[in-house]
């Protein structure tokens, strides 16, 4: 069965073709795709992504819970402030990637993805010998994602809150629309700046009614998941259960920058082994050279033929006009500049090994 | 979404329009709605013969791919070159300006066997 957001009918009556998703019905695009990645990269768009998960973790020995589960060192936030990670399982892979937001010193707020909410939860309660009052407040909380380099003129007119001061990766909670206590975050998953906005469900008609309101005058828009999948595989943003996954490495994924042997974690013997003794394959962006699009799971192959990896993720690049990617070579073939080829159905296509971001 | 009535339509949602000892052959309204942004089509049976049902190239949309089936058994002659540069025109106008290929059947005749309009319609809204 599949749930529905609380903004399910109004994205049925704005249009959205609605699509299965992490078993949410929900909106993959609107208008297009295409023209919908446009209006994030240089407007305003608005995303219902309330599928997402969030927990809150509240105890005396609440940063102990993070710091077992987290890869990232949970002791550097503050009050506001917002950290990347993942979760690292037992057996070298991850079990999800997620945010970790510091409310207070014993309270931390979780957001994970949905897909995955159900085993989160029970992979963090199993390492839950702190004591930790858990709270899923998944199916009662809206996410709105604002994003674009006009959401700040959007939506400042609805707040208490001085926007335009808050720094990437930072949070704070004020009047919104005029209901309280609102966490507004500046965070996002496309590149293009911009605010997340979680409300509780009885709140959110009223909330996105009077976002489109208010950023009515610079053209805001609705925008689906199809185009949220294109501006974050341009910035070369992993997505789990793409490009990590329960047996995948975080080393080779390169999420080495949000691990921190500075505590002890979950398996943090042997991701710290990998680090130092370096890895075998390494997660590449890439952008075609032949005409072609590279999908998901589509092989890597030498230029002989060989196989040596996959496509993770890929899709044509509506900003460059190009196909690009994200997948899993050899160490060999990690360097920026590599060629590599895309084995896309009967034919061999070139491609070249690209740092992401793809779309600076 | 339309459908027009001149058209013959596959289950596989292409269509086709005979012209004199030719036909044009391209994929339906639906189709590029169901498919979304267009951005590559890739047509590699150019002067081939195709049987009825086989793949004479393939669509690329922003999210998925999709084979393209040929609608009845014939010569492929030659591919619409504006969507080498305009893609996007096969969503705009699917029955005109983003025609795909041209082909010269075996059997004009077997057209006939294809779906009407009114029969496609039906099909897609089931």
């Amino acid at each position: 069965m599949l749930k529905n957001t609380a903004l399910t009918d109004v994205h049925v009556a704005l249009g959205a073709k609605m699509v299965p998703f992490a078993g949410f019905n929900m909106p993959v695009q609107y208008a297009g795709i295409n023209a919908e990645h446009e209006t994030v990269r240089n407007g305003v768009g608005v995303f219902d992504v309330s599928h997402m998960g969030e927990f809150i973790l509240k105890g005396d020995r609440a940063l102990d819970l993070v710091q077992k589960i987290s890869s990232n060192d949970a002791a550097k936030l503050y009050d506001g402030k917002i950290q990347y990670a993942y979760i690292p399982n037992e057996t070298g892979g991850i079990v999800d990637d997620f945010l970790v937001y510091r409310i207070d010193e014993k309270t931390y707020f979780l957001v994970v993805n949905a897909s995955n909410i159900e085993k989160d939860w029970n992979w963090i309660s199993k390492y839950n010998d702190y004591g930790v009052e858990m709270k899923n407040i998944s199916d009662r909380t809206s996410l709105f994602a604002i994003q674009g380099p006009k959401a700040t003129e959007a939506i400042q007119s609805l707040t208490d809150i001085d926007l335009g001061s808050m720094e990437y990766y930072t949070f704070k909670k004020g009047t919104f629309a005029g209901i309280e206590n609102v966490l507004v975050s500046a965070t996002g998953y496309t590149g293009a700046g911009g605010y997340e906005i979680y409300v509780d469900n009885e709140n959110a008609v009223s909330v996105w009614e009077a976002i489109f309101k208010a950023g009515e005058s610079v053209g805001i828009k609705p925008v689906g998941l199809g185009a949220r999948d294109t501006l974050r595989l341009e910035m070369g943003f992993c997505l789990y259960g793409n490009d990590i996954d329960d047996s995948t490495s975080p080393i080779e994924a390169g999420l080495g920058w949000v691990t921190r042997f500075t505590k002890d974690f979950v398996n943090s013997k042997e991701i710290k082994r990998q680090k130092e003794e370096g890895v075998s394959q390494r997660l590449v962006g890439f952008q075609m050279v032949d005409r072609g699009i590279a999908r998901h799971d589509y092989p890597i192959v030498d230029a002989e033929g060989k196989t040596i990896g996959r496509v993770t993720s890929g899709t044509q690049s509506p900003t460059l006009q190009k196909s690009i990617g994200l997948g899993y070579v050899p160490a060999a073939y990690a360097k920026e500049g590599s060629e590599i080829y895309i084995s896309v159905r009967d034919k061999q296509l070139k491609a070249v090994v690209t740092k992401p971001p793809f779309v600076k | 979404m339309s459908f027009p009535s001149e058209l013959k339509y596959t289950k596989d949602h292409e269509w086709i329009r005979l012209e004199g000892d030719e036909a044009v052959v391209g994929i339906t309204d639906f189709a590029q709605g169901e498919l979304g942004d267009i951005v590559f089509v890739d047509i590699n049976t150019t002067g081939e013969e195709v049987n009825k049902d086989a793949v004479f190239g393939t669509i690329e949309a922003v999210k998925t791919v999709s084979d393209l089936f040929l609608p009845i058994e014939g010569t492929v002659l030659s591919v619409n070159e504006k969507l080498d540069a305009n893609p996007e025109l096969v969503n705009q106008d699917p029955y005109g300006e983003g025609w795909i290929i041209r082909i010269k059947p075996k059997n004009l005749a077997d057209a006939e066997t294809l779906l009407s309009a009114a029969d496609y319609e039906a099909l897609v809204k089931s």
